[in-house]
């Protein structure tokens, strides 16, 4: 009699909570085929896999653009606010003061960013408010048909001729000098090299800003933009070759112990970063300013982690809020009681 | 305490049939950021020690030291509040004001100056009561630098004597105002007694003014508008206060902040149950009580009109993404560097209606101290029920000027945080349509950033999304949900706070107010029924939407008078909106926005100008046989 094996399912593969990959994945994309931006959404889905993030403990945050709809397009059962333009950032602030127990990631573009919420993005990185905040910077004004953005290079070129002849804001540099406190830039085409930072992010406690270039294929993506795949590919620089070692992940690292910078996060984990230019430290502030001055100057596009303090206090720490979120205090600890408002009104007579 | 009794006891009686008591306004003129406001409150807290009804306005220029600042204290036995315009006795110590202050005053009234200023050159028909200031302050101030604020107590002692201020009560407030310096209270309380042995000396009284001691004020406080505000948010259970400073608003948040650090650190592991964060602009603040709550908080801010137009847009987005909030306004005149230190009721129709598209937001109208406190927690729990921006309607008026008021009602019913569903919520249900109007109120069910349900999450945004609030253009789908939002604007004409109605109307006439012209609305009845024998109705508005009752209200009125403060009859322009076209033709205007607080006599004279055509003579108060009702303690 012939006997039919069924071949075993392969294993269910799940992370250290037991979801899969597909459980961090969001409604399907709008944007156009081959946008840098869904390549980001890949990479933070993949993130917040591997690194077991509940999803319910994620609020999504996000102004007006190209790149602040992108939240619909990844961890689908988080919460998400599509908020109004240039203003994510005091929303965030305002989600993470109501609950301090949520991970905040607030995706931005770099005329949302760098533009019309300048004034927002600088008071944010200067909190230090505890959030991952990625800008899907393509130079470009994608949603209004392509006008230019605030950091746009110098001398670039739109499609239909005009040339850019205003110096680009870097919002890096500009994050940096303001008090983040874990700065870098990458590129939406290094899968390797953004998992790592985004894994970064997340293990991070405090603003997080990821500067990621993210070429815009229908707008600015020709030979005279500087935000294109070819430029970027042909001037990346990367000041390191970074890695991200979760805490509760016990796997050897190939790195060259010599040539290799350890950082610890917050929570245990290990950002490792492999040297490529020997004398570069990520905790330096005036080094990482130097470093991005100088590839302004030589017209590169330098990638990595530019800057990390894992130090300094985030805004919410230094408000010193009770350990529960604010949100959902009971009435018998925000109401005080009647013996509090006969005092006060005894002293007013 | 022996001083005290001996310089009252020394006080001379003028003929009692002359005298006018406990009916009186004083005004104060001198150069700001002299340490007047000291004085004055000093002042006030004496007369209000004596049990008389008083009420103080500071009117102040937009300006830190310099420019010429008046302060006002009425005293009433008819318990009238509101301001008063005519003045009965000035204190002259701003140079460069003075030939205006002095001109503006009616024959008879009374000057207190200092003697350097030469007041008789303008007039002859005043009482003068010069006073050599210099002369009084150096023997009590050897420190020569503190003179200058030390100079202004020897008013507060002139006054004191002239009056009949017990000093006693005099020396109380002053050492509550300075609270526990004592050798500054030392210092000024010596500045008093000179300016009140100079007056007992060498001023005889020519003036009928007179206070005498009443029981009106047993157990009554005195406080700021802003911060019985900021108790009620406190009380109202806030967790999350973001601001920017803005006059007349900042004291809210700045009293707030006093509060809070006192009264809502957890005494276990002393951390704050609150977050209070000063913004970078108004842009922020709105846009971090719009996440706050979102994702749960109790959240406000505090700002004025400038800060109201630049809140527009995340107000919109508050009222299409049903997101709770409340926001003061405390309302002051125009924009830049209008008149920010003066006060109106200039932002009622840009507030009711602020944003873009189809929006309209519920506002309340506080009159009183004990309002802004009561209203503040109301704000809270409607904002949370109708899960939309809630404004609190205050003006400078009240917000930064001393009212005296009866003792605040701690809230007697919990919180009412609206709908919100929790995780077992969840399990029971199976999951939520944040959009869905489930229950025919226009209200759907949110869920809580944080919870922990595998249905929980949802995609918040403007007013492009379907009822499971999933992104939609479709034209019926948007139909649907701005059907839905129209019915939760009956749900929130039903919970708004109704007016307050005072019948009589019996000549047809009606009033109809809001916040602070109330004030000047209770006299103007009183002066109506006195001088005409008008007996009108009276209808305070307390909330927008409005309700039944106030269509009620005109429609059994022949002519009813909308009084406001401002140009443009704003709210007139939104009872336009509600009513039916032969109601609207009953309404009338009473309109005052001069950047002063109205006044009685100002909307009395503008209703009979237009009732009988002609201003009737008004009849010099507290002498005619007309007399108001005093109040019975």
């Amino acid at each position: 009699m012939a006997t039919t094996t069924v071949p075993p399912a392969p294993p269910r593969k799940v992370n250290r909570i037991g979801l899969e990959q597909a459980d961090y994945k969001g409604n399907k994309t709008t944007l156009c085929a081959g946008c840098g931006h869904n390549a980001i959404s890949e990479r933070i889905i993949e993130a917040f896999y591997e690194m077991g993030v509940e999803p319910h403990r994620v609020a999504k945050l996000s102004g007006i653009g190209c790149s602040s709809k992108s939240p619909a397009y990844f961890l689908r059962t988080s919460y998400g606010f599509n908020a109004v333009h240039g203003r994510m950032p005091s929303v965030a602030t305002g989600t993470v003061l109501a609950n301090h127990k949520l991970i905040a990631v607030g995706v931005s573009g770099d005329g949302d960013s760098a533009s019309i919420g300048i004034g927002q993005f600088v008071h944010l990185m200067r909190r230090n408010l505890p959030i991952i905040y990625i800008i899907e910077d393509n130079g470009v004004y994608g949603l209004t048909k392509g006008q230019f953005s605030a950091t746009a290079d110098l001398g670039s070129k739109l499609k239909t001729g005009v040339i850019n002849d205003l110096p680009a804001i870097d919002t890096c540099a500009l994050a940096i000098l303001l008090g983040a406190t874990y700065v870098a830039r990458s590129f939406s085409g290094d899968k390797r090299q953004l998992l790592a930072l985004i894994e970064g992010a997340v293990a991070h406690h405090g603003t997080a800003m990821l500067d990621v270039i993210s070429p815009c294929v229908t707008f600015n993506d020709h030979e005279g933009s500087t935000k294109s795949y070819s430029y970027v590919k042909d001037h990346e620089s990367p000041i390191e070759d970074v890695s991200f070692v979760p805490f509760f992940d016990d796997i050897t690292v190939d790195y060259d112990p010599g040539t290799t910078t350890e950082i610890t996060m917050h929570d245990g984990s290990r950002l490792l970063l492999k040297k490529l230019n020997s004398d570069y430290n990520p905790t330096n502030k005036s080094e990482a300013l130097r470093v991005l001055g100088e590839a302004h100057d030589k017209e590169e596009v330098v990638t990595g982690l530019f800057y990390v303090d894992t130090k300094r206090e985030s805004f919410i720490d230094q408000l010193n809020l009770v350990d529960e979120p604010l949100a959902t205090l009971p009435e018998s600890r925000v109401r005080p009681p009647k013996s509090v408002l006969d005092e006060v009104m005894e002293s007013l007579r | 305490m022996a001083t005290t009794q001996v310089l009252t006891g020394e006080a001379e009686s003028p003929a009692e049939s002359q005298l006018i008591v406990n009916d009186m306004s004083i005004q104060v003129a001198t150069v700001n950021g002299s340490g007047s406001q000291t004085s004055n409150m000093v002042l006030l807290r004496a007369i209000f020690r004596m049990g008389i009804p008083v009420s103080g306005k500071n009117l102040f220029p937009s300006n830190i030291a310099g420019l010429p600042t008046w302060f006002t204290i009425r005293a009433s036995k008819y318990g009238y509040i509101g301001r008063r315009k005519e003045i009965d006795l000035l204190v002259a110590m701003n140079a460069e004001t003075v030939e205006e202050d002095v001109r503006a005053l009616d024959s008879g009234a009374a000057v207190v100056y200092d003697e350097r200023l030469d007041v008789k050159k303008y007039r002859d028909d005043l009482l003068f009561y010069p006073v050599p200031f210099d002369k009084l302050v150096g023997p009590v101030c050897p420190d020569a630098k503190l003179r200058k604020l030390v100079r202004n107590m020897i008013y507060v002692g002139v006054v004191a004597k002239l009056l009949n201020v017990d000093m006693g009560d005099v020396e109380k407030a002053l050492r509550k105002q300075f609270k526990k310096k004592v050798k500054a209270a030392d210092l000024n309380f010596a500045a008093v007694k000179a300016g009140w042995e100079y007056a007992n000396k060498s001023m005889p009284k020519q003036d009928h003014f007179w206070l005498e001691r009443m029981n009106l004020n047993e157990g009554k406080i005195m406080i700021e508008g802003n911060a019985a505000a900021a108790l009620g948010a406190m009380f109202a259970g806030v967790t999350v206060v973001t601001w920017y400073p803005i006059t007349p608003s900042s004291s809210l948040c700045e009293t707030l902040i006093e509060y809070m650090k006192r009264y809502r650190i957890d005494p276990e592991t002393k951390k704050a149950t609150f977050a209070i964060v000063q913004a970078e602009d108004e842009l922020a603040a709105i846009g971090m009580v719009v996440g706050a709550g979102w994702a749960g908080a109790r959240a406000m801010t505090a700002t004025a009109g400038p800060g109201i137009s630049l809140m527009a847009e995340f107000i919109g987005l508050g009222y299409y993404a049903e997101v709770p909030g409340v926001i003061f306004d405390i309302q002051r005149v125009g924009p830049s560097t209008g008149l920010p230190t003066r006060t109106a009721q200039g932002d009622i129709l840009s507030t009711a209606l602020l944003s873009h598209g189809d929006t309209k937001h519920p506002l309340l109208f506080p009159c009183s101290v004990s309002e802004c406190f009561t209203m503040a927690i109301q704000a809270f729990d409607l904002a949370e029920e109708l899960q939309t921006p809630v404004f609190v309607m205050c003006d400078l008026d009240l917000g930064m000027n001393v009212w005296m008021s009866d003792p605040f009602p701690y809230p007697e019913k919990p919180i009412r945080r609206g709908k919100v569903l929790n995780d077992e919520d969840l399990d029971r249900l199976g999951g939520f349509q944040r959009y869905k109007d489930v229950d025919g109120d226009g209200i759907g069910y949110r869920t809580l950033p944080g919870t922990k349900h595998p249905a929980a999450g949802y995609f918040t945004r403007g007013s492009g999304h379907d009822e499971r609030a999933i992104y939609s253009e479709k034209p019926a789908v948007y139909v649907n949900n701005m059907d839905r939002l129209a019915r939760k604007w009956e749900t929130a004409v039903r919970l708004a706070p109704g007016p307050e109605i005072q019948e009589s109307g019996k000549d047809g006439i009606g009033i109809l107010a809001y916040g602070t012209s109330h004030w000047a609305v209770v006299e103007t009845l009183d002066q109506l029924r006195r001088e005409q024998n008008i007996e009108a109705g009276y209808c305070r508005v307390r909330g927008y939407p409005f309700n039944r009752e106030v269509t009620d209200f005109i429609r059994r009125h022949q002519r009813v008078y909308v009084v406001e403060q401002n140009r443009d009859a704003q709210l007139l322009g939104l009872l336009r909106l509600d009513l039916e076209p032969e109601l609207i033709g009953k309404l009338r205007s009473v309109l005052h926005y001069d950047g002063l607080p109205i006044d009685a006599r100002s909307t009395t004279d503008s209703i009979l100008t237009q009732e009988i055509g002609g201003i009737a003579p008004a009849a010099a108060p507290g002498v005619d046989s007309n007399t108001p009702q005093e109040v019975q303690a």
